[in-house]
C-alpha cells in the first residue's frame, strides 16, 4: 500500500495505482480531467495531457519534486508522494493552455452535435477554456470517411485520444481502422474504404470522449438532455445485455452501455443490443438511471422542481469552480 | 591540431573494407574486450571515460549502460540510433559512409559489454545508400568471424541487423525508434517505463547514437582514464561538429571539447571565418531545436566569460542567455540572414514532423508555423509576438517526448534575442517582404 497526499488530502491506495485513480478514490472536485485515459482499455492514456499534475515530492524515500508536470493517468504513485492539482497554479495554467490547443481546430459545432450535453470536451472547456479564441487561421478539415451504416465519423471533432483504436484492438476480433498520417494531419480512417462491422464495433461510440464517433441510428433524433435514461437489460447471447436506454415516453431513441461518473463503461455491449433493439418490449426495465457526471445530463429528470431551487439542481461543484485570476 | 579519435583514418582509401580497416588497427577493441575483459569491466571503462551521449541530450553513456535491467532469461538489446534527422546535423552520415567498420566495431564491443546477443542499427530511411554500405561491411565481418556465433572463439554470439526507418524525424526519439523498429507506428512511448527496463520487444534495451558507440573502441583500447583526459571538466573526449551556414569551410570537424567558439568559427583549421568576410549575426550551436544565440552571446557568456565548445559552457546562462551543444550541428548566420524567415522555416519543420499523438505538440506546432508564416509574409499583428511566446510556453514541458520542447525553444529564443526584428517585420510589412530584405538595426546596435 502507498500513502499519498493529493491536494492536501491523504489517501491510501494499492502499489502501482496511478495518480489519477488515487484521485478518483478521493473523488469530487480534485479529480483531474481525462480525455484519452480509459480504465477498461489497456495502454490508453498519456496523450491528451489535460490530466497533468505537479508532483512536489516524488516519494518518502526520494523527496525531490518531479521536474516537469506529469500525466496523472499513467504515473504510478509512490509511498509518500505529494501531488498538487487544483491547488497549483502552474497546473491550472498548463491545463488551460492544453484545452485551448484542443479547441483551436475543433469546429465548436455543439449546437448540431449529437454528443453535446454529454461531451467531455464541452465540460472541459466550460471549466478550463477561455471565452475567446486567439486562433485566426482557418480550422482544419478532412475528407469525409464512411464507416458503414452504424457509425458516423466526424473527423473535425476528433481529439486523437486513440480510445477507439484501443477498443477495436482489445474487444473486437479485428481492427480495421486506425490513425493515418501524422501531426495535425493525423486522422482516424480505414485507409482503404472499409466498414467497421463486427459484434462489438459499436463500442467505439461509447468510448469517444467527443462527437467524432456517433451512433447513426440516433443521429439528429433528439438532444441528450431531453431524453430520459433508464437502466434495462435483456437476455443477450453475445454480451451481458445490461444497458442504459435513452428515450422519450415509450420511444427508445438510443441504447448505450452503462457509464460511470467518469464516462467509463461498466460493461461493453454488443451491436445487436445497441442498434437493433429499439422497442420497449425488447427490454426488461429496471428503473431510472441516476447520471452522476459533470454535464447537463446530470440534471435529475425524476425530481420535481422546487421553488427557489436552481433549475439544474445536481450540477457537480466542479462546474462552478473558481479559476485563479491571471 | 587536436587528437582525432573518430576521424583519424576516415580519409584512408579503402577504409570501408575490412582488410584496410584491420591494417589500421581495426577490431582491436573487440579482441581486447572479448578475450581479456569481462562485460562489467568494459562498462566500468566507459563510465570512467565520462563519455556523454552524442545524440543531443548529453546523458553520460556509462550511466545509461549501468541502468540496464538484467533479469534472467530475458534478452537484452543494443540499438544504434542512426536516424540522424535534426536539421543541420550530418556527422553520422559522413562517418558511416566513410568508415562503416568503425561503427560495427563499436557495436560489437558495446553489445558485449551489455550482454546483448542481437543488436540493431536503425538508420534513417533517406540514407538507403549507407544502409547498403553498412550491410556490405557487416557481411565482411560475419565472414571474418567477428559477428555471428562464437565470435573469435570466445563463445559470445552476436547478430547485427540494419533496419531502415521511413524518414520520420520523430523516429530519432528513442522510444518512437523502438516502436518503429517493432514495426509499429513511430509514436513515442510514455515514460516510465524507460527502455533500460522495457524497451525493444518489451526487453531491456540501450539506445545510443552512432558517435557514442563509435567512441567505445578507443576507450577500450586506451582506457577510460585516457579518454577522460581529453576535453574540459565533465565534457570529455572529442565531438563531431557539423558546421554549416555562412562560413568559409562548412563540413564535419572532430574537435576536442573545450575549443573556444570564437576559435571554432574563425580559425582556418575549422570554419575559417564568415563567408565573404561578412559580419556574424547569430549561431545555432547544436541543431535546429536548441535556442539561437546572437553574435555577442555566442562568443561570451552573459557573465563575460569566453564561451567554449562544451556541454556546460554552451548552456551557461540557461535559456535566458545560453543554448546547448545538442547534437553538434553548428549553424552560422551572417548579417544577410533573416531571423524571422529562419524561425518560420524551423517551425514549419516541426509542424511537419510532429507525430500528432499528444495535443500540445500536434496543435501548437501548426499554430506557431501559421503565425510565423503570417509575420514573414507581411500579415502579422503586434500581438502575434506575445502570442507566439505564449503558445511556445504552452507546449514546452507538457508533451510526451522532447519534440514539443524542440519546437518551442527555437521560436521562444528567436523572439527573446531578436524581438526588434520581429517587430520591424510587423510594422513594415512592405519593406520586410521585399526580396532580400533584412533588418539590420539590432545588428548595428550590437557592434557599437
Amino acid at each position: 500500500m502507498a500513502k499519498i497526499t493529493f491536494d492536501g488530502i491523504e489517501v491510501e491506495v494499492e502499489d502501482g495505482t496511478t495518480i489519477l485513480q488515487a484521485a478518483r478514490k478521493i473523488g469530487g472536485d480534485v479529480v483531474p480531467p481525462a480525455m484519452c485515459f480509459y480504465t477498461p482499455l489497456k495502454g490508453s492514456g498519456g496523450k491528451c495531457r489535460v490530466c497533468l499534475v505537479k508532483v512536489t515530492q516524488g516519494s518518502a524515500r526520494d523527496p525531490r519534486p518531479m521536474p516537469k508536470l506529469v500525466a496523472s493517468c499513467i504515473t504510478p504513485v509512490q509511498d509518500g508522494m505529494v501531488v498538487e492539482n487544483t491547488t497549483n497554479e502552474d497546473v491550472l495554467n498548463a491545463r488551460k493552455g492544453i484545452v485551448e490547443m484542443l479547441l483551436i481546430n475543433h469546429p465548436l459545432d455543439c449546437p448540431v452535435c449529437d454528443q453535446a450535453g454529454e461531451c467531455d470536451l464541452q465540460n472541459l472547456s466550460y471549466e478550463h477554456g477561455v471565452s475567446a479564441t486567439r486562433y485566426e487561421e482557418p480550422r482544419r478539415t478532412f475528407d469525409k470517411v464512411d464507416l458503414g451504416p452504424y457509425i458516423q465519423l466526424h473527423m473535425t471533432r476528433c481529439i486523437l485520444c486513440y480510445r477507439c483504436v484501443y477498443t477495436a484492438d482489445q474487444i473486437t476480433e479485428k481492427r480495421v481502422h486506425g490513425v493515418l498520417g501524422r501531426g495535425d494531419a493525423a486522422e482516424i480512417g480505414t485507409y482503404i474504404e472499409n466498414v467497421i462491422d463486427n459484434d462489438f464495433s459499436g463500442n467505439v461510440i461509447d468510448v469517444c470522449p467527443v462527437g467524432a464517433l456517433t451512433d447513426k441510428t440516433w443521429r439528429f433524433k433528439n438532444r441528450v438532455w431531453f431524453t430520459k435514461p433508464l437502466n434495462a437489460h435483456r437476455d443477450c447471447p453475445t454480451c451481458s445485455g445490461k444497458v442504459t436506454l435513452w428515450g422519450r415516453g415509450d420511444t427508445v431513441l438510443r441504447v448505450t452501455a452503462r457509464k460511470d461518473e467518469y464516462a467509463e463503461v461498466e460493461e461493453f455491449i454488443c451491436n445487436t443490443c445497441r442498434f437493433d433493439k429499439k422497442e420497449m418490449s425488447d427490454w426488461t426495465i429496471e428503473g431510472p438511471r441516476h447520471i452522476d457526471r459533470g454535464s447537463v445530463i446530470s440534471a435529475n429528470h425524476y425530481e420535481l422542481p422546487v421553488v427557489n431551487v436552481p433549475i439544474v439542481p445536481n450540477l457537480p461543484k466542479s462546474t462552478v469552480k473558481k479559476m485563479p485570476t491571471e | 591540431m587536436g587528437i582525432k579519435i573518430l576521424t583519424e583514418h576516415i580519409n584512408v582509401p579503402g577504409i570501408e573494407t575490412l582488410e584496410v580497416y584491420r591494417k589500421h588497427g581495426g577490431y582491436r577493441s573487440v579482441e581486447k574486450a572479448i578475450k581479456t575483459m569481462t562485460p562489467d569491466e568494459v562498462v566500468e571503462e566507459v563510465k570512467t571515460s565520462g563519455l556523454r551521449g552524442r545524440g543531443g541530450a548529453g546523458f553520460p553513456a556509462g550511466m545509461k549502460w549501468s541502468f540496464l535491467a538484467k533479469p534472467e532469461g530475458v534478452p537484452r538489446y543494443l540499438v544504434c540510433n542512426a536516424d540522424e534527422s535534426e536539421p543541420g546535423t550530418f556527422k553520422d552520415r559522413v562517418f558511416m559512409e566513410k568508415n562503416p567498420h568503425a561503427l560495427i566495431e563499436g557495436m560489437i564491443t558495446s553489445s558485449y559489454a551489455l550482454g546483448a546477443n542481437t543488436s540493431y542499427i536503425y538508420i534513417r530511411g533517406e540514407l538507403l545508400f549507407i544502409l547498403r554500405i553498412l550491410e556490405k561491411a557487416i557481411a565482411e565481418a560475419y565472414a571474418a568471424g567477428l559477428l555471428g556465433k562464437n565470435i573469435l572463439g570466445s563463445g559470445y554470439d552476436l547478430d547485427l541487423h540494419v533496419a531502415p526507418g521511413g524518414g520520420a524525424y520523430i523516429c530519432g526519439e528513442e522510444t518512437a525508434l523502438l516502436e518503429s523498429l517493432e514495426g509499429k507506428r513511430g509514436n513515442p512511448r510514455n515514460k516510465p517505463p524507460f527502455p533500460a527496463v522495457k524497451g525493444l520487444f518489451a526487453s531491456p534495451t540501450v539506445v545510443n547514437n552512432v558517435e557514442t558507440i563509435a567512441s567505445v573502441p578507443w576507450i577500450v583500447n586506451n582506457t577510460g582514464a585516457e579518454y577522460a583526459k581529453i576535453g574540459v571538466g565533465r565534457s570529455t573526449g572529442t565531438k563531431l561538429i557539423s558546421a554549416s551556414g555562412n562560413i568559409n569551410r562548412p563540413g564535419v570537424y572532430e574537435i576536442e571539447l573545450g575549443v573556444p567558439v570564437e576559435e571554432f568559427i574563425y580559425s582556418d583549421e575549422y570554419c575559417g571565418g564568415i563567408w565573404k568576410g561578412k559580419q556574424l549575426k547569430a549561431v545555432v550551436p547544436g541543431g535546429s531545436s536548441v535556442p539561437i544565440l546572437p553574435a555577442d552571446l555566442i562568443m561570451k557568456t552573459a557573465a563575460g566569460e569566453q564561451r567554449l565548445m562544451t556541454y556546460e559552457s554552451l548552456s551557461d546562462g540557461g535559456f535566458v542567455s545560453g543554448s546547448m551543444l545538442g547534437s553538434g550541428a553548428f549553424i552560422v548566420f551572417d548579417e544577410d540572414q533573416c531571423i524571422v524567415r529562419n524561425t518560420w522555416n524551423y517551425a514549419r519543420f516541426y509542424h511537419h514532423e510532429s507525430c500528432g499523438q499528444c495535443s500540445p505538440c500536434r496543435e501548437g506546432t501548426g499554430w506557431m508555423e501559421r503565425v510565423l508564416h503570417r509575420i514573414e509574409h507581411g500579415h502579422g499583428h503586434q500581438q502575434d509576438i506575445d502570442l507566439l511566446v505564449s503558445v511556445a510556453k504552452q507546449i514546452e514541458g507538457n508533451t510526451i517526448c522532447p519534440l514539443g520542447d524542440a519546437a518551442a525553444w527555437p521560436v521562444a529564443s528567436a523572439i527573446r534575442h531578436f524581438r526588434e526584428e520581429f517587430e520591424w517585420h510587423i510594422k513594415h510589412p512592405q519593406e520586410a517582404t521585399a526580396p532580400g530584405a533584412v533588418y539590420r538595426g539590432q545588428l548595428a546596435a550590437a557592434t557599437v
